[in-house]
């Protein structure tokens, strides 16, 4: 059973007591800023009686437990009063057999809540008819929650799940041992009851919820006393899973940002700056408020100077009966703004800077030999530089939140991929403790980054508090479109030295790009170490003279996390320009890939010239560089797409070759390796059609195979847009596209038939899943453009240079 | 003001509103189907496709005033309990990644199937065509109306 996400409107979950804080115990390094992640297992060991018995809250887990072992859980979302089982924050087991499970990450099409919530009911042995699923709210109680590097599986999640379930698991079966007086190893849980192992009789098996009250007067287990199941008992991971969401969001009944529906509620939109840092200088009020059911214009508060960070932009918010009103009430408004300091950024001319900066010697972030000597020496020498427009992340759900604020605090209904930031910057702007702050978080049709930016949800919050009633706060596509995190343009230059026999000896790679940190931090005007970790640090070359140098770029507009982020930029360059190189030597792409990829090996700091690599989170012994997985999806998806077969083709009769083109593509990030075919085809026009493609993945242990199968059917079609259609272009400071009309995204007929997926057997550690399909999908599609056409692809996108209609 | 009646999956509704208002928002604010979504206010994601008189429209840019005396489907009233065959051959395929377009794509698709029962995949790209999934759920969208018509080759 599912309950409704995230129910309809609800009393106000009292929280009387602070949530405990704790050591930050990773960070969020694909972000580039490093914003502390506390940990699933740490949240694990939170449970036992913290807050109850007062405890503070900095002792390790153990102690922690240690001390309140017996001690009431708090589990703020899960049911209470009923003398069930309760052994951490995720489970409860009711006595009518009622498995509740908290759901703590963010759905946005990831399927994660048809995934994490069934592998915790997998080790627990519940039957999923009488499983219910919570959508967690913004609480530290649950660790991290921040939906995105592609992290919810990966990482700590899948083992955290398991441990979760397990500890439940333990409890009812040490309560069934104790009534049975066996030892707890005889017995078994599994089809929602604990069974009794060497008993065929029926009388030796006891229901979940006949031992939910007996397991709640037993300690739960301590964290380091978790055991898990055999993987071999667990059923339903890494099988066939049903989407749990589907029949809600078939008959319209799942509830986004906009839908919530509070009494009395009104609904606002808000008129920001074109420019970032710009202001109002006037505007008509009295217009506004003669549009039939605006009821309210409020002041937003200017954005503050220094950098944007996730503070609303400013501008005047138009509160009004429905959407409708309100967007006419805006139209009335007449605002005259100023500018600000960005005013005179033109993103073409940027360009040319960015270019101008990469031409230049940079800060040197990787190296290996001696990449001048090498490219002084070489035979021949092969250049190009690539370029990478802004994006707009696009959501089809605009960004959009319903909140209430009285005496007591505030309540949220948002659709937040990071809630508990949403939290704090809520808490912040409205000047109240974090603890009277409440957000729960809906469904989000689609996030890709741009639901991680809690600006839209402050901005709720200001606007309700202003109006005294509770307010729905919209965001219009133009307002996504033109007022967004964007994601970050870019600009390459690498240069190869290549000896006698075509084999490359020197690499030079130079990466200009507005850095995201720049959004958080005055004066970062060059790319982090968490950006460069994407792809430009970590790309396993076989090359014994390498060297990575980072140039500067001072950010004009807000710059954001977008769905593998730098990863696109970096693997369009390097992928593009590898296939350069084959063609140069005239030989088959595919070869010189895995000659520059090289031999199966995992590549350390030393191999990779770096003096670190952020890794996505994870440590590069648990998540090495492996050249060996990138090549073994390289040489999976070339067989699938029989690359041999048109090779020779290609080979045998150049007129075949003229009509489909193959072109290739890898990449590792988020701890996942992808290697991409595209087939294109070109009509009498000479438009470029994708005409089929291929994708071979290898992102460790599998949960949930058809959600990993969509994700990376989906990455293609994201990626085919980023190759074929995206580009976000400002003047005068203003960003010059509004709406899908001048910033279109793949429509269905631009589709091929067949995305085929293969996900290689691995049970190694799970990788991330949502992102790393997207960086190989353009210069796959590119590559195969120029194989067709001749005409190399070096600036995207392909509809710049007329190529698609 | 004036007060419009336009019947909603089979209810008479009153509307006391602009006439200009676009049926979207008296569909989601007014009388509180929030099935149908808004993605562009401009006809050209297809989020907010619901049935007037059985045709397909684009309830962000028709006024309400237009649907008026008449009868409005949304994905709330497509079927009595979620049982149409779209909407199962969605859920059976997993086609719904975050959801959010799919009440476009399944209305548009629901007004294909009832004049082209058999559509080939031609038929049905360009019906879609007007419909946007940033998602990227199209290759199983195609499916699951190949399946919901019976028709698993889409030739």
């Amino acid at each position: 059973m599912m309950s409704p996400l995230p129910g309809r409107p609800a009393p106000r979950v009292a929280k009387s007591e602070s949530p405990p804080k704790r050591t930050e115990d990773r960070e969020h390094t694909e972000s580039a800023i490093v914003i502390p992640r506390r940990s699933f297992l740490a949240a694990l060991g939170l449970t036992v009686g913290t807050l109850a018995v007062g405890f503070e809250t900095l002792a390790p887990a153990e102690a922690r437990a240690a001390t309140a072992a017996g001690g009431p859980v708090i589990a703020p979302q899960l049911p209470k009063g009923d003398g069930g089982t309760t052994p951490n924050v995720f489970v409860h087991i009711a006595p009518d057999g009622t498995v509740s499970i908290v759901c703590h990450r963010s759905e946005m099409g990831q399927g994660i809540r048809s995934s994490l919530p069934v592998l915790i009911a997998d080790e627990l042995g519940a039957d999923m008819a009488k499983v219910k699923i919570i959508q967690g709210d913004a609480d530290e109680i649950y660790g991290d929650q921040n939906t995105d590097g592609s992290h919810s599986v990966r990482g700590e999640g899948y083992d955290g799940a398991r441990k979760a379930g397990a500890a439940a698991r333990m409890m009812l079966i040490a309560a069934a041992a104790k009534k049975w007086n066996v030892a707890a190893s005889a017995c078994e849980a599994r089809d929602h009851a604990v069974v009794l192992r060497s008993s065929s009789s029926s009388a030796r098996s006891l229901g979940f919820g006949e031992l939910a009250v007996l397991a709640a007067k037993l300690p739960p287990p301590k964290p380091k006393d978790i055991v898990l199941r055999p993987k071999s008992e667990l059923r339903r991971a890494g099988g066939p899973l049903p989407l749990l969401d589907g029949p809600d969001i078939v008959t319209g009944r799942a509830i986004y940002g906009a839908d919530m529906r509070l009494p009395g509620m009104l609904t606002a939109v808000v008129a920001r700056p074109p420019v970032v840092g710009g202001k109002v200088e006037r505007y008509d009020a009295a217009r506004a408020k003669a549009i039939a059911g605006v009821k309210r214009i409020v002041d937003m508060p200017a954005l503050p100077s220094g950098p944007p960070k996730f503070h609303p932009l400013g501008g005047v918010a138009v509160v009004a009966d429905n959407t409708w009103a309100a967007m006419r009430g805006r139209d009335a408004l007449d605002i005259t703004w100023t500018a600000g300091d960005n005013g005179s950024y033109d993103s073409a001319r940027y360009r040319d800077a960015l270019l101008a900066s990469v031409r230049a010697p940079g800060n040197p972030v990787r190296k290996v030999g001696d990449v001048d000597g090498a490219l002084a020496k070489a035979a021949r020498k092969v250049e190009a530089e690539y370029h990478v427009p802004h994006l707009s992340q696009a959501p089809m759900e605009p960004p959009a939140a319903v909140a209430r604020v009285d005496a007591n605090g505030c309540e949220v209904w948002a659709c937040s991929q990071d809630p508990q930031t949403a939290r704090k910057e809520v808490a912040s702007a409205l000047g109240i403790d974090e603890k009277r702050v409440t957000i729960h978080v809906t469904f989000l049709g689609g996030g890709f980054g741009r639901k991680s930016k809690p600006d839209f949800i402050v901005e709720a919050a200001l606007v309700a508090r202003a109006a005294g009633v509770p307010v729905r706060l919209v965001w219009t596509r133009e307002d996504d479109v033109r007022h967004g995190y964007f994601h970050s343009t870019c600009t390459q230059r690498i240069a190869a030295g290549l000896d006698e026999r075509g084999k490359v000896v020197g690499w030079l790679h130079r990466t200009a790009f507005p850095s995201i940190e720049s959004t958080f931090a005055p004066d970062k005007t060059f790319g982090g170490d968490g950006e460069l970790a994407q792809g430009v640090l970590d790309w396993p070359l076989a090359i014994p003279n390498v060297r990575a140098e980072v140039c500067e770029a001072r950010a004009h507009v807000r710059i954001g996390w977008m769905r593998s982020v730098h990863n696109i930029n970096h693997a369009f360059a390097i992928s593009s320009f590898i296939d350069e190189i084959a063609h140069a030597r005239g030989q088959d792409p595919r070869e010189v890939l895995l000659e520059v990829i090289g031999p199966p090996r995992i590549m350390g700091l030393k191999e990779l010239g770096a003096a670190k690599v952020r890794n996505y989170g994870a440590s590069l012994e648990e998540h090495p560089v492996d050249a060996g997985r990138l090549r073994r999806v390289v040489e999976r998806v070339t067989e699938m797409a029989n690359w041999a077969g048109y090779q020779n083709a290609r080979k045998g009769a150049k007129t075949a070759a003229t009509e489909r083109a193959f072109g290739l593509a890898a990449h590792r990030s988020f701890l996942t390796y992808v290697a991409v075919v595209a087939a294109v085809t070109k009509d009498a026009a000479g438009k470029i059609r994708v005409d089929e493609a291929w994708m071979a993945a290898d992102a460790g242990t599998i949960l949930n195979p058809d959600r990993v199968k969509s994700q990376l059917e989906g990455a293609f079609v994201f990626g085919m847009s980023v190759a074929l259609h995206g580009a976000i272009t400002a003047r005068a400071g203003a960003v010059e596209q509004s709406n899908f009309r001048d910033y279109p995204v793949t429509r269905i007929g631009e589709v091929p038939r067949n995305i085929h997926v293969e996900l290689i057997a691995n049970d190694g550690l799970p990788g991330g899943v949502g992102e790393p399909g997207v960086p190989p999908v353009a210069p796959a599609i590119t590559n195969a453009v120029f194989a067709l056409t001749g005409k190399r692809v070096r600036e995207l996108p392909l509809a710049r240079a007329g190529l698609v209609t | 003001m004036t007060e419009l009646i336009v019947r909603v999956n089979g209810t008479e509704q009153k509307l006391d509103v602009d006439p200009e208002m676009p049926l979207l928002w008296a569909l989601r604010d007014v009388i509180g189907l929030t099935g149908t979504k808004y993605g562009c206010g401009q006809a050209l994601c297809g989020a907010c496709v619901v049935h007037l008189n059985g045709e397909v429209v684009r309830s962000c840019v028709t006024p309400v005033s237009r649907a008026a005396g008449g009868s409005v489907v949304t994905i709330e009233g497509l079927s009595p309990d979620g049982n149409h065959p779209l909407q199962r051959a969605w859920v059976e395929l997993g086609v719904p990644q975050c959801g959010f377009c799919q009440a476009g794509q399944i209305m548009t698709a629901a007004a294909l199937l009832a004049k082209k029962p058999r559509p080939t995949d031609a038929e049905i790209d360009e019906s879609l065509a007007g419909n946007l999934c940033r998602c990227g759920t199209y290759p199983r969208i195609r499916a699951a109306v190949r399946k919901a018509a019976g028709n698993a080759s889409g030739a």
